[in-house]
């Protein structure tokens, strides 16, 4: 009895104590939305690096002149009005009024060309788009001109990309650091202000609200429309531990899990306080990827095998499990995108093996064995290798398998040694949709030999392809160009895509209008209570 | 005295240099680009040798070494691959968390395990005793996450007394630093506990058995008297000994700990630094770390002069 007496007594102090801490928390009327990304900020230049994080916090903190919106179309954003010449030569693009950096001087049109140039020095399709490029020419404050040498559609879907590289804004005397220099000053002119003083690398990166941002007058769609932000703040916590991460949700200390582990989703989907919601539904995408430069995948025939060998649904099942996250699709753009099209995959990805045989005997394959990187310490590729090794054998093909963590795999796969000599035949990844819409962005179909990616695929027809896609200005030619790429890719294969998954977000009941988009965003998030 | 702490101490400085070359080879022959992964999985092969000329990664491992050694030695650890920050100002703001987690917990362990362990020896052969030894054997066995993600879940969780994860500078309050590392300090200590109240209980039954003792009771001192003034100041060596070696594995520990509660410590640090191949800051985290083992280690031989007169340097 004097023992419970004890208990009760201690318990009732703890109560008091930490109602009084909670009390001094909430003094406070700022709200603030606590998130942890799938990564810790570390770098905070998104032009200089492609990772998702960087990308995540350029949309925090610049904007852009033009947006994807949730159709997949591409729509102004910075810019308020634009013209196209009658020989599409020359794009006139005039900023709105009302936009400020962040210092509250006015965005000019001489800071977006500078922009332009640098975030072109390191974008694939900023690249290819310049090569088209004549001039950009600054006409007034708020005017410019992009002049081409030749007509091509891929300005305004250059410009309006979602994914990284990201062509966002900067005031030209950030805009004119070296694109191989990364940026020391985060004046943006976007929704929120990137706190320096705040930022500890491994603990919190700090955005609190742009007062003076002045949002488009359409509702937010996607990544384009009205960027309207109703939460003072904006904390993204670095909790490296998924469970970690899920207990502080479920304690409510913090708000918003952006990648939550699969596995670990029944338990939040137990729990009456949080909800799950997809928020990206083109998702991602798994893909094998070939090194063309070696045996036995320097011969289309054996990377035709292996197409026909596999089947995207082990892969999934491997890593995801549950059918409600991920989906079987043949097109090698996502399912559910403008260029997604089953065209001549008829004979792929259904895992027949005697056809797969033949193929293989049909190449003359000598026995040498493939050296498949397997990255062990990312949860969503992890089972992938294993499984692609199962099904290579079941071929008829020899496999090294070889274990080793992301950052090694990472190193390995730039060097162009032979396989037996620290190279490597093969590994599998995963790509945010939004990156591989087309031919030209798809960074895997690039098959420009020694300047293709890793792998480095070398084929002129597919090379060919790409640039028509690039010249094309009719939209509604574009899919053929892209099915043909497709049909080509099934001869010439420069990676096997491996279906789509999808990765839902974990969020406290009382946090509502996150958008839907390929990127996670916080412009529209309402926190109520707590 | 001041002669040995002087020697002890310019003895630190080979120690110290071998540490720095290993680590140096051993980053550079792990697998890994740190260039790699600054660009990014969406990078091209020449973007990620353009990163590489700028780290200065192109150049030989030797000039790469003599440039590193030759700042280290003016005291600048140079400035981190990712954070753009400098090493020092790094280890400097995540100093705090791990020293006030690694002082904590070594508070908690010596306050519980040298009682217990005296208790067991007091007590041998009883449940007492039993029970503290299977303790220690249960601590030895389970590795720290899980005790971390089982008090997560009854205290933080279940009961709600407590926060999951995270910290809070002693200058923003008291309570809610304190209310942050109970149980981080409560996970990193079982170890601890286990480890010097199995010391403890052994050293103690030692002197248990020595003459001084049965001619204290003899005297007729009381029990508790004995044990404090005669057994436990006599049984105090292997103990402080064992509680500096047991550095090392708080060191060990704190790595752990701080992920599974999410403080950003030098744990954190050290975890990410490897990962992201951060050459800079990991060296200059484990040169920080056997710096300060080898100086605790220097601590507790001077301690022993303090327990033990007759020993003398």
């Amino acid at each position: 009895m004097k023992f419970l007496r004890r208990c009760s007594i201690a318990s009732l102090a703890v109560a008091v104590m930490l109602s009084l801490a909670g009390a001094q928390q909430g003094a406070s009327a700022e709200t603030v939305l606590k998130v942890v990304m799938h990564s810790d900020l570390k770098i905070v230049d998104p032009i200089w690096t492609t990772a998702y994080i960087v990308r995540n916090h350029g949309y925090m903190v610049y904007d852009t002149l033009f947006a994807t919106d949730a159709k997949g179309e591409i729509k102004p954003q910075m810019v308020g009005k634009y013209e196209i010449s009658a020989d599409k030569l020359t794009y006139t693009m005039t900023l709105r009024d009302g936009l400020l950096w962040h210092d509250g001087k006015p965005v000019t049109a001489e800071d977006c060309v500078a922009s332009i140039k640098r975030w072109a020095q390191k974008d694939t399709m900023g690249q290819k788009m310049m090569s088209f490029v004549k001039d950009l020419v600054v006409v007034d404050g708020k005017t410019f001109k992009i002049v081409l040498k030749e007509q091509t559609g891929l300005v305004l879907p250059a410009l309006g990309k979602p994914s990284s590289n990201v062509p966002f804004m900067m005031p030209k005397r950030v805009a004119d650091t070296p694109a191989s220099e990364q940026i020391s000053d985060f004046t943006g002119s976007g929704p929120f202000v990137f706190k320096k003083d705040e930022w500890k690398p491994g603990d919190k990166t700090v955005y609190v609200k742009f007062a003076q941002y002045k949002p488009r007058p359409e509702p937010a769609s996607g990544l384009a429309g009205g960027k309207v932000v109703k939460v003072d703040r904006v904390e993204w916590r670095a909790i490296s531990d998924q469970q970690t991460a899920i207990n502080a949700l479920l304690a409510g200390e913090i708000d918003y899990i952006e990648s939550p582990s699969h596995d670990l989703l029944p338990v939040l989907k137990k729990d009456a306080n949080v909800k799950l919601a997809d928020l990206n539904p083109l998702g991602n995408q798994y893909a094998f990827r070939y090194n063309a430069l070696f045996k036995p995948f320097d011969n289309a025939k054996i990377r035709q095998a292996v197409m026909v060998a596999f089947n995207q649904k082990d892969f999934l099942e491997a890593v995801i499990g549950d059918p409600a996250y991920y989906k079987l699709c043949k097109a090698l753009f996502p399912c559910g995108s403008p260029n997604a099209s089953t065209k001549g995959m008829e004979a792929y990805l259904d895992s027949n093996f005697d056809k797969a045989k033949a193929l293989i005997k049909e190449a003359g394959y000598d026995g040498t064995p493939i050296v498949l990187m397997h990255s062990t310490d990312l949860g969503v590729l992890t089972n992938l290798a294993p499984v692609a090794k199962n099904l290579m054998e079941k071929a008829g093909l020899k496999v090294d398998m070889q274990s080793m963590d992301w950052q090694t795999l990472v190193a390995r796969r730039a060097k162009k040694d032979p396989p037996a000599q620290g190279g490597w035949s093969a590994f599998l990844t995963s790509w945010v949709s939004a990156d591989i819409l087309n031919p030209v962005s798809a960074g895997f179909i690039n098959a420009s030999c020694d300047t293709a990616m890793f792998g480095w695929p070398c084929d002129k027809e597919l090379e060919s392809l790409r640039d028509q896609y690039a010249r094309e200005t009719n939209p509604s030619k574009l899919k053929a160009i892209a099915e043909a790429v497709q049909v080509r890719e099934t001869q010439y294969p420069t990676h096997v895509w491996l279906g789509q998954w999808y990765q839902p977000a974990a969020v406290r009941k009382n946090v509502d209008g996150m958008m839907v988009a390929p990127v996670t965003v916080f412009w529209g998030i309402e926190k109520k209570g707590s | 005295m001041l002669g040995y702490i002087a020697r002890r101490i310019l003895a630190t400085i080979p120690v110290v240099s071998v540490v720095a070359v290993f680590v140096f080879l051993l980053l550079r022959l792990t697998g890994g680009d740190p260039a790699a992964v600054i660009a990014g999985d969406s990078a091209t092969t020449q973007q990620v040798a353009e990163i590489r000329v700028k780290l200065g990664l192109e150049r030989p491992i030797g000039e790469q070494f003599v440039i590193w050694i030759g700042r280290v030695v003016r005291g600048d650890f140079g400035e981190s691959f990712f954070f753009k920050k400098q090493v020092a100002e790094l280890i400097r703001d995540r100093l705090e968390p791990t020293a006030a987690l690694a002082v904590c917990t070594l508070f908690l362990a010596v306050a519980v395990a040298v009682p217990l362990g005296v208790v067991a020896a007091a007590k041998r052969g009883t449940w007492i005793d039993r029970a503290v030894m299977g303790f220690a054997v249960l601590g030895f066995s389970v590795p720290v996450f899980v005790i971390g993600y089982l008090l997560i879940y009854l205290f933080a969780i279940q009961f709600a007394w407590l926060p999951v994860q995270g910290y809070q500078r002693l200058a923003d309050g008291f309570w809610g630093f304190l209310q942050r590392l109970i149980l981080p300090s409560v996970t990193l200590a079982v170890i601890y506990v286990a480890l010097i109240a199995r010391i403890t209980r052994t050293s103690v039954l030692e002197v248990l058995e020595t003459d001084h003792v049965r001619t204290a009771r003899a005297k007729g001192l009381g029990e508790g008297a004995v044990l404090l003034r005669h057994v436990l100041r006599n049984a105090a060596v292997p103990i402080v000994t064992v509680i500096g070696l047991g550095v090392a594995l708080l060191i060990g520990g704190v790595v752990v700990t701080e992920s599974v509660y999410g403080i950003p410590g030098l744990g954190r640090l050290t975890v990410d630094a490897v990962l992201a191949r951060d050459y800079p800051t990991v060296q200059a985290v484990i040169l920080l770390f056997s710096l300060v083992y080898v100086l605790i280690n220097l601590l507790v031989d001077l301690t022993y002069t303090f327990l033990d007169p007759r020993i003398r340097y």
